[in-house]
């Protein structure tokens, strides 16, 4: 499989005036043809911020200071607005937390997808309307036609949402970048958000980054997980082998923080302590403070490592011996 | 949509109604009637015909039903000055008036919108500040000293327009204007700015608020992330929000255009009806000022009534929530 | 949690503690533009209050003034003897000191007005607040319908209604202006009454009383000096401006509005002066409160959203 996105060393700062924030720093990852990469981290580890990167929407005083994003070989971390907007909403498109905010209240249904495929090819009206009725069609709207017609408040959430994927998937990019997009929805609603999603993908082989806080989430979703602390990757590799034999001890406290049938009545485990001040982070590992298994090692920072058909950045790795086939 | 304008009519009408009370009132109990409605040199006998053709000798509901009754004819008194009905005076001056203002309110929006929409998208910039700054300028000068230095610089000093007067009337379209001649522009350049620099203010501060409140909601980020031009963003995603509220308040500041134009025509002798209210005033000619007042009741609660309406159809949520009504 | 606790460290507790009015203070001057600007407006409350003793002329004392002296420029030399350095008037009266008992009137125009207004909008919008209901909507209807009119036209109505003199136009600003304070009470009161919800659900009664006097009262109270501010700066461009046209203070008691009135048909021919010295005091008056009011809004806003 060639890799449609490869992300290496990718470092987004906030040059603030209360000091620089690392909201990103040192990334690395890759994404291949059809695959569903889940990125997955507490609020403020820098998701998002690794999603807009990659479209190249990051605003002063936040600005890439370092590292490459290869997309389809070409590097684009610090490419013209001009070359990056050509590729947004065309080659790589991305789906929002929040449908109520990103669709805009006072544009029909219609001008905003239609406007999508206008800006980026040279079509008729009426065939980016058609277009933009199938699309809607595609991901499960009833009545497409009238719904197009329609403005946002005039639709629900899971609708909107609908709408914002079916907008994604217009210009059937070879990438789409889903930022928390079912964690404003209700349950049943999420599950059919990202059976929709999924079946896009397979069905266009597209590439997908699907950004989460909730692990849950994309255990059933993606082939690949990667787990981010601070601004860094902490944990890399194939779903079912993360989601089994965690090995970095903050993807032990995630996935012991899930609900699950086979504990219930049980306490929910907590991650000890806070999220980190981003404008304070410890020396070490970022970690660290809140880590069980701290040892003197820790004061360093820890790099990547490959264990176990793992990429890891931990002195301490949990059962170690367990994960090993 | 149509139960909405019915029900503003109604409340429109009921204001309208109050304010007749009050005016009633206040010229007929507060203040002696024969004295606000009858010329003063007139003779003891002029008076007791008046007190019997105004009823004066009747119970006073029967007298505001009276009052009311010639309202509705169109008929307020005569002018002691001009001898002719007050009505009908203010009337022929209403097109001078009308033509001032409409011109204050375009520049108003033709300078203070593209100054506010550039101050907002570069909020940083020097010459930004420099705009907000004569824009805070434009608040504090009182309108007529603002006056004053206009007649000063561009009619004394620089000789290029005339200081006083309304130039020659054009016709087009069957309506008369002094817009549709040269010497009318010539003439009305300066009154016009003068009157409109509030509101040039105004409009800045509206526009700038808006579009930096706007350039940061999520529906501006999905928008670059689908790779519209920046133009688009900004002249349909930012605009169509903005313009909502700005037309909103623009709009009613109609009414206090047509207010302070009695300022700027007295200043620079423009025969509208705000002269003729300040010379009614000085000259005690009451029935003009009470008809004006009358006038611009009825004026103030139109105004209110079609801006409810064009915002009703301007922003769909406020149309979808009374169609749900 | 605990590990928040034990972080205060004892560089902390000896800090010094400013109170709310030095913060305020500090933050206030941050503003170059605010800090001359309360300068300025310091200066001219002085001189006008000096006005008095300061200048050469009591400009109202006919005895004093001599019509040989009419339109003189800037720097001459008055019959009398002194220097009239901002020239004269039309009645041969000395700019300088015209200007400043003029401004004596306009600002106890403005302030009388403004504190008056703002005592009687208070006191309407707490009345509103209290009373809620039906009473409160009435009032609040009153308010709306009152601000849907230009205060100027308002005010206009009155003194042509009214008549000319001190007491008529500042009945008329305070006509023209009191919706302002009810509705900013108005705010402040939703606010609140929003916070204590829960708790007035509970006991209505006593409740109501502590909410107008514990919460609301207080809590309007940063707004209202800002709007105070911007108001009083508006009454005075207002009678300025009712001067100006003639309907606003009389001849005997000569506002900047009424001199710049009486300078205007030298204008024309010239004799920029008679208008323009009085048109600067007042236009320096109105921009430096204003400006303290901007900052005032700036400096006071975020303390009312805590
Ligand atoms: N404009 C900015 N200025 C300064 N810091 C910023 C800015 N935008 C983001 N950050 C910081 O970057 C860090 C990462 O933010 P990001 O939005 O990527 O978090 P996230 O992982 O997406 O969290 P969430 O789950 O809440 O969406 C945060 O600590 C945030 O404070
Ligand atoms: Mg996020």
């Amino acid at each position: 499989m060639t890799a449609v996105l490869e992300v290496s060393g990718l470092k987004t700062h906030f040059f603030t005036r209360g000091g620089v924030v690392k909201a990103v720093d040192g990334v690395d990852f890759s994404v291949a043809r059809g695959e569903i990469m889940g990125l997955v981290g507490e609020s403020g580890s820098g998701k998002s911020i690794t999603g807009f990167s990659i479209l190249g929407l990051i605003d002063p005083p936040g600005r890439i200071v370092e590292g490459a994003i290869r997309f389809n070989g070409e590097d684009i971390a610090q490419a013209s607005q001009q070359r990056l907007a050509g590729l947004r909403g065309n080659r790589i498109s991305m789906i929002f937390q929040d449908p109520m905010m990103t669709l805009n209240p006072v544009l029909r249904i219609d001008t905003q997808m239609i406007e999508a495929i206008l800006a980026h090819e040279k079509v008729d009206r009426r065939t980016a309307w058609e277009r933009s009725r199938d699309a809607l069609g595609l991901v499960g709207i009833p009545s497409p036609e009238e719904r197009l017609r329609a403005y946002p408040h005039q639709l629900s959430g899971g609708m909107r949402q609908r709408v914002a994927i079916a907008t994604a998937f217009l210009n059937k990019p070879d990438l789409v970048i889903a930022d928390e997009p079912t964690t404003a929805l209700d349950v049943t609603i999420q599950a059919q958000i990202i059976y929709e999603a999924q079946k896009l993908t397979k069905h266009t082989g597209t590439a997908m980054v699907w950004i989460t806080h909730d692990l849950a989430v994309v255990a059933g979703l993606a082939d690949r997980i990667s787990v981010m602390y601070a601004g860094r990757i902490v944990e890399q590799g194939d779903t079912d082998d993360v989601i089994d034999h965690p090995l970095h001890p903050y993807t032990v406290g995630l996935l012991g923080s899930v609900p699950s049938a086979n504990k219930r009545g049980a306490r929910l485990y907590q991650i000890e302590g806070m999220t980190p001040n981003m404008l304070a982070l410890p020396d070490g590992c970022a970690f660290g403070p809140r880590c069980g298994m701290r040892t003197a090692a820790c004061a360093a920072q820890p790099d990547v490592e490959d264990v176990a058909e793992r990429r890891l950045r931990c002195f301490n790795p949990q059962g170690l011996a367990e994960a090993r086939p | 949509m149509t139960v909405f304008v019915i029900r503003r009519l109604l409340q429109a009408l009921l204001v309208v109604f109050l304010m007749s009370l009050i005016v009633f009132f206040g010229v007929n109990v507060v203040g002696d009637p024969v004295y606000m409605l009858v010329s003063p040199d007139a003779d003891q006998a002029d008076i007791a015909a008046a007190i019997q053709r105004l009823g004066l000798d009747r119970p006073i509901w029967e007298q505001y039903l009276l009052f009311l009754k010639g309202a509705a004819q169109g008929d307020l008194g005569d002018s002691f000055i001009f001898g002719e009905p007050a009505l009908q005076l203010i009337l022929q001056h209403m097109p001078a008036t009308m033509e001032l203002a409409f011109t204050a309110l375009f520049l108003s929006i033709a300078i203070g919108i593209p100054l506010g929409l550039y101050a907002g998208l570069y909020p940083d910039n020097p010459i930004s500040k420099g705009i907000m700054a004569t824009s805070i300028l434009g608040f504090s000068l009182p309108t007529f000293w603002v006056g004053l230095m206009l007649i000063m610089l561009f009619a004394v000093e620089l000789g290029w327009v005339p200081a006083t007067g309304r130039g020659d009337l054009g016709s087009f379209l069957g309506i008369r204007s002094s817009l549709f001649t040269l010497d009318g522009l010539s003439h009305i350049f300066l009154p016009a700015l003068n009157l409109a620099l509030l509101k040039i203010s105004l409009a800045i501060r509206l526009t700038r608020a808006g579009v930096r409140e706007a350039m940061g909601q999520d529906y501006v980020k999905y928008a670059r992330a689908k790779g519209l031009s920046t133009r688009r963003i900004i002249f349909v995603h930012v605009m169509k929000n903005i313009m909502i509220p700005v037309v909103t308040v623009m709009g009613l500041e109609f009414g206090s255009l047509i207010g302070f134009s009695v300022v700027t025509e007295t200043i620079f002798a423009w025969p509208g009806m705000g002269k003729l209210l300040i010379d009614a005033i000085l000259q005690l000619d009451r029935p003009v000022v009470v008809a004006y007042l009358m006038i611009m009741v009825l004026f103030f609660v139109l105004i209110n009534l079609i801006v409810d309406i064009l915002y009703s159809i301007l922003d769909p949520r406020v149309r979808l929530q009374d169609q749900g009504s | 949690m605990t590990d928040m606790t034990s972080t205060s460290t004892p560089a902390d507790m000896t800090a010094k503690v400013e109170t709310p009015f030095q913060s305020f203070r500090s933050e206030f001057f941050e503003s170059k533009i605010a800090t001359v600007a309360l300068g300025l407006l310091g200066v001219i409350i002085l001189l006008a209050v000096l006005a008095p003793w300061i200048t050469p002329q009591n400009p109202y004392d006919l005895g004093q003034v001599d019509v040989m002296d009419g339109r003189l420029a800037p720097g001459s030399e008055a019959f009398a003897g002194y220097t009239m350095w901002l020239g004269s008037d039309g009645a041969g009266r000395d700019l300088y000191s015209a200007i400043l008992y003029g401004l004596r009137i306009s600002l106890t125009v403005g302030v009388a007005s403004g504190v008056i207004a703002l005592l009687i909008g208070m006191t309407i919008g707490l009345v509103a607040a209290y009373a809620g209901g039906r009473i409160e909507a009435i009032i609040m209807r009153i308010v709306d319908l009152q601000l849907s009119f230009p205060a100027s036209l308002v005010a206009l109505m009155l003194v042509a209604a009214l008549g000319k003199g001190v007491d008529k136009i500042i009945l008329a600003l305070v006509v023209a202006q009191w919706a302002y304070y009810a509705r900013t009470v108005r705010a402040t009161a939703l606010v609140e009454r929003n916070k204590e919800y829960v708790e007035a659900a509970q006991c209505l009664g006593l409740s109501r009383a502590r909410i107008v006097f514990r919460h609301i009262l207080p809590n309007c109270m940063a707004p209202l000096i800002v709007v105070g501010t911007v108001q009083t700066a508006s009454a005075i461009s207002l009678e300025a401006t009712l001067s100006f046209l003639g309907v606003g203070l009389p001849q005997t008691e000569p506002s900047l509005g009424v001199l710049i009135a009486n300078g205007f048909e030298y204008m024309l021919s010239g004799r920029y002066w008679i208008s323009i010295f009085p048109g600067l005091a007042l236009l320096l008056t109105v921009v430096s409160i204003n400006l303290v009011g901007d900052q005032l809004r700036d400096v006071l806003n975020p303390r009312m959203k805590k």
